[in-house]
């Protein structure tokens, strides 16, 4: 998409950037831009590429000076890190723990969201303001009790105690409940008057118009919840239970010395999310860059 | 985030149901369809919420029941100085952490704002950071910074310069985890930002364009002044999230050495599941919340006021 845009002076172009017409002089291809933003980029993606090049040298390798790339490529890291840790299971623990809050976001938020923005029914009005209220609350300041209800729940050391905290969050209720207020009324009249129930009026007619904020709904919920590191820490102790967040930081202190193998480790852990970023980066910036702009 | 946002709320709007039986259904069907929602956040929010704060005036370790002990928590606190300490280094931490991702993320904003061939290279390179567990990138500033091994101090030593002791010396862990955070937070800073950019209204680069405004110009004195609001929501956010310090200095420093880099969270967790002193932890927990509300209310008011003396 940016291939015909230096060429031409004169012809308006539809950027954000190129919109007035500033006092300046012909520019060049290509842009002196570059000469800012390759260092730049560089120097922000450099300790992502370091992991990358430490995971396929050899120990030795790691230890010469000056450093560099290494002779290899040294596969047999990534085997001795999956051999050594339960990566296999702690990546099935984080997807099978992640995705359940996602849909338990996406189902049981849009529902609150539906009443508590469209059907009249007693107390919703408080009810939602101190749902709302917890927004605010630090999770450190709930995660001891948290802890002790789960206990009290018989559920430590499991993945419904991952699951339960993060099944509905008051930031999705909200997010859902402000999308419903900004549809017109009238897009669910003509199903009232057909004597349609409220569920079906939320599944047939609104479902299909909600692609936008379930689509952020789900990014921020996957991410908060894959990367999320305090709760799992607490809440697990044996390594098949563990998130990949939380089994990262055992294997760092049992590989502290072994660089490559931690490096791979690592990679690994973060290959998952770095892969869904790549394919729908379009959806992660819109979506993180909607909760702040709101 | 939220905060920022919960002060507008839009008017109310709820169908004009038929009858009376329609109005019974919609009692049943608005519960029904909120009921699991309230359950969930009641026991994972609101319970815990009371609960800690009643165990804020007890002792208690998680396993025997818990005795009464009022204020002697909190006055504990106002003795303890590895308290004091954890408090001096967050907000240390903060006062650094929040002007530099602010004002550098704007900076990438501004650069990445254009287009430009191979832009959506750059713009990966910037936000990848943001996918990165905190986990990891405490592993990997571990291993950059390692004082034996690290490619830091290897090409410290080949330009002449004493090789540095980082997350294991006692004066630049802190500033260490500083490092790593921002770069951790700078592509979130700059999503926020690109997008403020992107919404300021073309008729006003228009308007300085045809005033013969130079782009440079353009930017700092009609772009950035239409991004206040964005910048608001950013210091409140990323304040919130630094007085919540806690992932990194778990991987890299443990909150060492000898508490050089021990913040309020890592204190806390030390105090609950270390030592399980669970009622001080919780007193410790309630501090912060206090400090983060008010911190938060204070930033908003401020930023309300500037406002005001702006328009006036």
């Amino acid at each position: 998409m940016t291939t015909h845009i230096e060429t031409t002076p004169q012809h308006v172009q539809p950027g954000v950037d190129d919109v007035p017409a500033f006092r300046r002089s012909r520019r060049r291809r290509p842009s002196a831009w570059h000469l800012v933003l390759a260092p730049l980029g560089l120097v922000l993606i450099v300790p992502l590429l370091w992991m990358a090049t430490t995971s396929i040298s050899t120990l030795a390798e790691t230890r010469r000076f000056p450093p560099g790339l290494p002779h290899s490529v040294q596969w047999v890291n990534f085997l001795t890190a999956w051999r050594q840790s339960p990566f296999g299971t702690w990546l099935l623990n984080s997807t099978i723990v992640s995705v359940s809050c996602v849909v338990g976001n996406l189902v049981l938020c849009s529902l609150a969201g539906y009443a508590f923005a469209r059907v009249r029914f007693t107390g919703a009005r408080v009810v939602f303001i101190v749902l709302l209220a917890t927004l605010m609350v630090p999770f450190q300041v709930v995660m001891i009790p948290t802890l002790l209800i789960i206990k009290d729940l018989h559920l430590v050391n499991s993945l419904p105690a991952l699951i339960a905290p993060n099944l509905v969050t008051p930031f999705g209720v909200y997010l859902l409940r402000q999308f419903f207020l900004s549809l017109p009324p009238e897009l669910e009249e003509a199903a009232i008057i057909d004597g349609a129930g409220r569920l079906r009026i939320l599944t047939r007619v609104l479902l299909p118009l909600m692609g936008p904020p379930l689509t952020t709904l789900t990014v921020l919920t996957f991410l908060n919840v894959w990367n999320d590191f305090l709760w799992p820490l607490i809440v697990t102790s044996s390594p098949h239970t563990m998130t990949v967040q939380v089994g990262l930081a055992t294997f760092q202190s049992a590989h502290f010395t072994n660089w490559p193998v931690l490096m791979a480790g690592t990679l690994m852990s973060q290959v998952p999310v770095l892969l869904l970023f790549v394919a729908g980066q379009r959806y992660f910036v819109s979506s993180i860059a909607s909760t702040g702009i709101k | 985030m939220t905060v920022a946002v919960a002060h507008r709320r839009p008017p109310r709007r709820v169908l004009p149901s038929g009858g009376r039986r329609a109005r019974r259904a919609d009692q049943l069907a608005g519960w029904a369809m909120a009921s699991p929602a309230v359950f969930f956040i009641g026991l994972f929010g609101l319970v815990p919420l009371v609960w800690s704060f009643v165990l804020s005036f007890q002792h208690s370790n998680f396993q025997t029941s818990p005795t009464w002990a009022g204020l002697s928590n909190y006055r504990a606190l106002t003795h303890d100085p590895v308290f004091w300490q954890s408090v001096r280094q967050t907000l240390l931490y903060t006062v650094l952490f929040v002007p530099i991702t602010l004002i550098g993320s704007l900076l990438v904003a501004a650069a990445l704002n254009r287009k430009i061939r191979g832009i959506t290279v750059y713009r990966l390179a910037v936000f990848v950071p943001v996918v990165t567990s905190t986990v990891a990138t405490g592993v990997i500033f571990g291993w950059l910074l390692d004082p034996n091994y690290g490619v830091v101090n290897s090409l410290l030593e080949k330009a002449g310069l004493p090789a540095q002791g980082f997350f294991t010396s006692t004066r630049e862990a802190l500033f260490c985890i500083v490092g790593m955070t921002v770069w951790g937070w700078l592509g979130f800073g700059t999503l926020i930002f690109l997008a403020g950019l992107q919404s300021v209204p073309k008729e006003l680069l228009e308007a300085a364009a045809i005033d013969g405004c130079t782009r440079r110009r353009a930017f700092w004195s009609v772009q950035v002044p239409q991004l206040r609001p964005v910048s608001a929501f950013l210091v409140v956010w990323l304040t919130i999230n630094a007085l919540q310090l806690f992932d990194e200095v778990y991987v890299t420093t443990k909150g060492g050495p000898l508490h050089a880099s021990t913040v309020v969270v890592y204190y806390l967790y030390q105090q609950a599941f270390q030592f399980f002193h669970a009622g001080y932890a919780a007193a410790i927990a309630y501090v912060l919340f206090v400090a983060i509300l008010a911190l938060t209310l204070g930033e908003l008011w401020l930023t309300r006021r500037l406002d005001r003396d702006r328009a006036s």
